[in-house]
């Protein structure tokens, strides 16, 4: 009975618990849909600074509020996409951006697993190259022969 | 050369990128550059956390004396332990110190002076992170090294601890003043 009893308040604790995290998360009503589709994307692009690896749509921390607030007051505001992530990234730094930028210190990020394919690409291509080559040449003279003899059976019949 | 050796390769790769990926275990991802490094220190409009009528802005920081700014707040424990070292840095070694109280009510914040001593010239009342948010502060404590210019030279994000000022805040003092 004392078991139970302590079942069902841990249970109550973690429903009220639930319950206080999804009212720390704000739902903000927007007249114009694609204004509300924007600021969607934007808050889940845009990462927490506290909270290592969370979108500021997704984290409770107090300045993932104020920046979900900034978003949406640029928003109102008139502003571009690009313009939001700039405002971030000037007072939070490069980590708020889930997708970061293309520029000199990220090239190597951005161009290494594309550099990779293609090296992959080549090196299977001069493999293949290679074994055909290699597989033609290593008959012999007596082989070929009996190799075209072979297909000449093979087609007549 | 032995062709056989080339069968090693995809293995000194995996060795390679093993490595790479190995020291960046211990990295601490908190320890990230600031955005705000050598950039001025943003425009404001606020009032003192010891006078309501008094509004203070930039020119508070471009006086021509090296400065430290540190935010604070009266609910943050580690701005507590913090205390000590700022008080050495503003009484010993003669820095100028400027506060910000950070999401926190003025009643509570007078209150933490009081109790833990008060190391700053002027206090910076910003309830609402107004200018935090344009700092990019993201957690109490965290301290700014504006020098004469009003330019932020450093960026101390977290606690202070008594080895810090030694080993990293004088050294900037020094670098800067």
């Amino acid at each position: 009975m004392a078991l139970m009893r302590s079942l069902i308040t841990t249970l109550a604790l973690l429903l009220v618990a639930g319950l206080a995290q999804a009212a720390a998360i704000e739902v903000r009503e927007f007249d114009d849909p694609v204004l509300e589709q924007r600021y969607r994307s934007l808050t889940a692009s845009l990462r927490c600074p506290t909270c290592e690896n969370q979108a500021i749509n997704d984290s409770d921390a107090p300045v993932s509020g104020d920046m979900r607030d900034r978003v949406y007051l640029l928003l109102q505001d008139g502003r571009s996409d690009i313009e939001i992530r700039d405002h971030m990234v000037q007072r939070f730094g490069d980590y708020v951006l889930y997708n970061p930028r293309l520029e000199g210190r990220t090239f190597l990020l951005w161009g290494l697993p594309a550099a990779l394919v293609v090296l992959g690409g080549l090196l299977v291509m001069l493999i293949v190259r290679s074994r055909r080559n290699a597989s033609a040449q290593a008959l012999s003279a007596e082989e070929r022969a009996r190799l075209q003899a072979l297909i000449n059976r093979e087609r007549t019949e | 050369m032995n062709r056989r050796l080339l069968l090693l390769l995809p293995l000194a790769g995996f060795l390679a990128l093993s490595l790479f990926l190995y020291q960046g275990l211990s990295l601490n991802p908190f320890h990230r550059e600031s955005a705000l490094m050598a950039r001025d220190f943003p425009a404001f409009d606020l009032a003192t956390l010891e006078d309501p009528e008094r509004r203070v802005d930039r020119s508070l920081l471009t006086t021509g004396e090296l400065t430290l700014v540190n935010v604070w707040g009266e609910w943050c424990p580690e701005c507590k332990r913090e205390m000590p070292q700022l008080l050495d840095l503003s009484q010993r070694h003669d820095i100028r110190m400027v506060g910000i109280s950070w999401k926190d009510t003025r009643e509570k914040g007078l209150g933490f002076l009081e109790e833990f001593g008060d190391p700053f010239e002027i206090n910076i009342f910003d309830p609402d992170n107004e200018l935090g948010f344009e700092l990019g502060v993201f957690g109490a404590p965290e301290s700014f090294l504006v020098d004469a210019d009003g330019v932020i030279r450093y960026h101390h994000v977290g606690y202070i601890a008594p080895g810090d000022v030694r080993d990293k805040i004088l050294p900037e003092v020094e670098r800067w003043r």
